[in-house]
């Protein structure tokens, strides 16, 4: 019995800042800035929004669009790096605000930008092993960030805001997940301690012996158990932290740009961390036809590679993908604001009394 | 409001949660205990609803001297929707400008923030409103 992906949803918040009004409070090119990283604009949440209010919108998304009973939810994951408690799960309050509640198993994931991916195969394992020892037929995956940049720091051009769920399960599969299989070391390319507001990275990480050598490692991997080779996906997406990275991986596997742009996200909202490479995996779903294979690959830093071998089925013919908004549509919505504005939503004024 | 009292109405907040007169099949939100207009015989026979979270703006005042905590989202809109299903909610709008709401305008229910108790305290969730 196959076992994949049944739904999923997106939810991105509406704010949108543009590289060039970051650039000139800090006296650099930000446009030329935006460019080199391949990102026009970057989402940003209302004062009001966080990692959980994101989660639970991208959750009751993938609900509207199929129909499962939320108490048949066995188990619920939430992938993030700005989680809103220290202490105290963000799967719970989802789990509650979603129907899912009580009857299920739940729990927060941290691996930077690949907590949600993790959460998918955590997700798969269950199902994969559901018998009347563990009786969960489906599950769900969400990736779901608010992050931040330093102020001033390159990082603040692509911090960005989103969040994606995928429900998982063995029947109503609109894609099956064939092979997962991942890459991990101890690489300190990016951290950030316990109480601190912003991360820190080591500069001569960020690259080469990080982002692609876990991506390269996990695809190259992939495709030998496979047997297959660039030719044979119609798509391949990869975690973005910017817009750029994932265009050179993709074309140092032997992928062509129109493998590789359906998945390409972050141009237009920056980069969503935990939802990063999951965005860029529900906007192919969006548009995918049954037979359509997909290669797909997360990264976290510090670092481990999350990959997943997809095969569209004939069942997306059937999903009711119009009840919920697609990729496309849910990022056309953006309200411009200013670096003042900015700065005032995501708390980096210090107010009376603070 | 105290955290033990907020975690009662969490389905309240979260979801809508609301309930149904079963006799004469009107919703009420939030949840009563007997139907206003069936009365008695509506006692034991209501049961639990959760409203769709769509509706219709039918008043609402632009807030610019901010409840505690929402100094931030200054000025901010406060609406009464009528629900689909029939009843009042008073919802706040978020993600657009004063200038954009009119009354009539079609609403959604959204998941948001609803207050904190300071930086260490806990933080309540629950439905606010935006344009569909
Ligand atoms: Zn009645």
């Amino acid at each position: 019995m196959g076992s994949g992906i049944v739904s999923y949803g997106v939810y991105v918040p509406r704010y949108r800042i543009y590289p060039k009004d970051i650039g000139r409070i800090w006296g650099q090119d930000g446009a030329a800035m935006g460019k080199a990283l391949n990102i026009n604009a970057k989402s940003v949440p209302a004062p009001d929004e966080d990692a959980a209010t994101i989660a639970v919108m991208a959750a009751r998304r993938t609900l509207l669009r199929v129909d499962v009973d939320p108490q048949e939810i066995g188990a619920i994951f939430v992938g993030s790096e700005s989680h809103p408690y220290a202490v105290k799960p963000t799967a719970s309050i989802v789990s509650e605000a979603i129907g899912a509640a009580p009857h299920l198993t739940a729990a927060d994931l941290e691996f930077a930008c690949k907590a949600g991916t993790v959460g998918m195969q955590a997700c798969l394992g269950l199902i994969n092993s559901s018998n009347k020892n563990i009786p969960i037929d489906y599950a769900l995956a969400i990736g779901s960030d608010t992050s931040q940049g330093a102020p001033g720091n390159a990082l603040e051009y692509s911090a960005s805001a989103g969040g994606v769920a995928f429900l998982l399960g063995h029947e109503k599969v609109i894609a099956d997940i064939e092979l997962t299989m991942s890459y991990t070391t101890d690489t300190p390319d990016f951290w950030r301690r316990e109480g601190m507001k912003y991360p820190s990275h080591g500069e001569r990480f960020t690259g080469k012996p990080a982002y692609f050598k876990h991506i390269q490692e996990t695809a190259e991997k992939m495709m030998r158990s496979m047997g297959t080779g660039p030719q044979d996906y119609e798509y391949a997406v990869f975690h973005q932290p910017n817009g750029k990275f994932p265009i050179t991986i993709g074309k140092k596997l032997g992928f062509k740009m129109e493998q590789i742009e359906t998945g390409l996200i972050t141009p237009y909202i920056g980069n969503t961390y935990s939802a990063s490479m999951m965005i860029g995996l529900a906007n192919i779903l969006d548009k995918a036809k049954p037979g359509d294979r997909i290669l797909a690959v997360s990264y976290g830093s510090g670092a481990g590679s999350d990959g997943f071998h997809i095969v569209v089925k004939d069942e997306i013919e059937r999903f009711a993908r119009e009840r919920s908004p697609l990729v496309m549509e849910e990022i056309s919505h953006g309200i411009p604001i200013d670096y003042s504005i900015y700065v005032k939503f995501r708390d980096k004024i210090k107010m009376e009394g603070e | 409001m105290g955290v033990a009292r907020y975690w009662r109405q969490q389905d309240q907040r979260y979801n809508l949660g609301g309930s149904k007169c079963t006799i004469c099949n009107r919703e009420f939100f939030p949840s009563r205990t007997m139907c206003p207009i069936c009365h008695r015989r509506s006692l034991g026979k209501m049961e639990k609803y959760h409203f769709k979270g769509f509706g219709k703006v039918t008043s609402f005042t632009v807030v610019h001297d901010p409840a505690p905590g929402y100094r931030s989202q200054v000025p901010y809109i406060l609406a009464t929707i009528e629900l689909e299903e029939g009843d009042l909610v008073l919802g706040q709008i978020v993600d657009c400008p004063p200038s954009e709401v009119e009354i009539g305008s079609d609403v959604e229910m959204v998941f948001r923030k609803l207050s904190e108790e300071g930086k260490s305290g806990t933080i309540q969730y629950g439905y606010k409103f935006r344009l569909k």
